[in-house]
């Protein structure tokens, strides 16, 4: 189904935010998640799932011309549900399992009917989890800042 | 006449049952799991993925395991593996200003915005081996410090209002990046291509190359405008779908060397920039990288080439540590005909040689 002219940037944005929960999130938390979801997970392979390369770019100076960094492992698979629903999925690494459910939960993000289930009890779950770890990641860093003073010297 | 020689499968059988055994070691001793390397030897499996240029953490930590240590067999492996992949294109550029930050530093401004993080370094210890870690001693948990996250710009955007340093490089209109993956190499390289080899080369050359320029041989002023090490996400385009898909994030060390450049006819006085970018916490690597980077653009901002560390073609043709070793390391298989060859040749122009001055030393000796 064609999301309605104008919506298609804020469709995009919800499932572009999914997709990326889903390829964050850890294959063994994605499992539970999704089994405690109580969602249908039969689906039909149209794509692997198979695991190839990315070549990842940097750019000059940070922002100058783009280069070739180096390559990096990536999974991709796309599935089709009974409904006919189709996701994809793709995901660094080489977990073949954790990618075909991530694409059947996507597939099960765009059908309308089980996508507040999906966001409820798996994406949200996801980034909550991970927002947590970077909270503590970056509390750890900060605790490491230096706090530079100034010696005044004495002039008498 | 040239005879094949047949032989030595049964002798190559056993020696790689014996590899098996002597790399597995005492087996009292508990095999080591992929996670232990992973989690343990963390900046180890950085340098296979690094030079290896694979990020894939497991397969550094399983290449390193079969190597029984040796980082350059390790990534020698990873490489071979890499071309059994099939590619899915290539990422959007990382935005290395919006990093998860583990570490960032300065040795030019003091109060960046953002702040100075040490992270988890090894500057300011003091070297001295610690056999508490030898007992397995629990190891407390990191101190947590509750502040206001900051923006983190690069340093280089903060010069850049003065119009004091060179902007991020640019490479002309229309310009392919190119792919030394897929293209040979051909000289002179552009700097992308320059990059692209020097990431993945290895670390001891480039560090070495970068220390002679410190040491005079083409002298750079430097000094470390910033590094920063953390996760960055990765984006790919892909045809199915309208927006770039998000795949994860690795860990990459990013380094801004800035160089002191008395200008040249076509560039006012100004600084210059050397960049360096690796996967994973590589922070010796990135700062060599940027070094080389800006040795190796002498001849872009008309200066002399008079050292090593500005030759492209010396540099970039020897980086490669799985070229390097695999030229050097094929002298010992067999060379039985060449051998015999020169040996035929040597003693007959020794035989020459004689015959011209006399049968041999002492007789030459005798008749003067």
């Amino acid at each position: 189904m064609q999301p309605e002219r104008g919506l298609e940037k804020k469709v995009d944005a919800a499932r572009k935010a999914a997709m990326s929960a889903f390829a964050m999130a850890d294959g063994e938390q994605l499992r539970k998640l999704a089994n405690q979801a109580g969602l249908p997970l039969e689906a039909e392979a149209m794509r692997g799932p198979e695991t190839g390369l990315v070549t990842v770019r940097g750019r000059i100076g940070g922002g100058g011309a783009v280069f070739n960094t180096g390559e990096a492992t990536v999974t991709r698979a796309t599935v089709r549900l009974p409904s006919g629903h189709i996701g994809h999925a793709f995901a660094l690494g080489r977990d073949r399992k954790k990618v075909r459910l991530a694409a059947i939960l996507d597939a099960l993000w765009c059908n309308e009917a089980t996508r507040p289930t999906v966001e409820e009890m798996i994406v949200q779950p996801v980034v909550s989890l991970a927002a947590q770890a970077d909270a503590r990641k970056q509390a750890e860093t900060a605790a490491t800042k230096v706090d530079f003073f100034t010696m005044v010297r004495g002039e008498d | 006449m040239y005879v094949a020689v047949k032989g030595g499968e049964a002798a190559i059988r056993n020696a790689h049952r014996l590899l098996a055994d002597r790399r597995r070691g005492d087996r009292s001793v508990p095999a080591l799991r992929l996670d232990q390397i992973v989690e343990q030897l963390g900046l180890g499996v950085d340098r296979v993925m690094s030079e290896g240029s694979l990020y894939d953490r497991e397969l550094a930590a399983l290449a390193i395991v079969q190597a029984r240590g040796d980082l350059i067999e390790a990534i020698f492996l990873v490489r071979a593996y890499r071309t059994t992949l099939p590619r899915f294109g290539y990422t959007r550029p990382v935005d290395t200003a919006a990093m998860h930050a583990e570490r960032r530093i300065s040795a030019t401004y003091k109060d960046l915005p953002g702040g100075q993080m040490l992270g988890p370094t090894f500057d300011y210890t003091h070297r001295l081996l610690d056999p508490e870690l030898a007992t397995g001693a629990a190891v407390e948990e990191p101190e947590q410090r509750d502040i206001e996250p900051e923006a983190m710009p690069r340093v280089s955007d903060l010069l850049a209002g003065e119009d004091l340093i060179e902007s991020d490089g640019e490479l002309p209109a229309g310009h392919v990046t190119g792919d030394i993956t897929r293209e040979p190499l051909e000289f002179p390289l552009e700097r992308d291509a320059r990059l692209q080899a020097l990431s993945r080369g290895d670390e001891g050359f480039l560090l070495a190359l970068a220390y002679s320029t410190q040491r005079g041989y083409a002298r750079s002023h430097p000094f470390v405008g910033e590094i920063r090490i953390g996760e960055v996400e990765l984006e790919l385009d892909v045809p199915e779908l309208d927006f770039p898909v998000t795949l994860g994030r690795i860990r990459v060390t990013e380094c801004q060397m800035v160089n002191q450049f008395k200008g040249s006819a076509r560039q006012p006085p100004q600084f210059t920039r050397g960049y360096g970018l690796v996967f994973g916490q590589s922070e010796r690597k990135a700062m060599a990288m940027s070094l080389c980077d800006r040795a190796l653009r002498a001849r872009e901002l008309g200066e002399d080439v008079t050292a090593a560390a500005q030759d492209e073609e010396f540099v970039i043709s020897h980086s490669d540590n799985v070229q390097a070793t695999g030229f050097v390391e094929h002298l010992k298989l067999p060379h039985y005909v060449d051998f015999q060859a020169e040996l035929d040749l040597v003693r007959r122009m020794r035989a020459d040689h004689e015959a011209e001055n006399g049968t041999d030393a002492t007789t030459k000796e005798a008749a003067e």
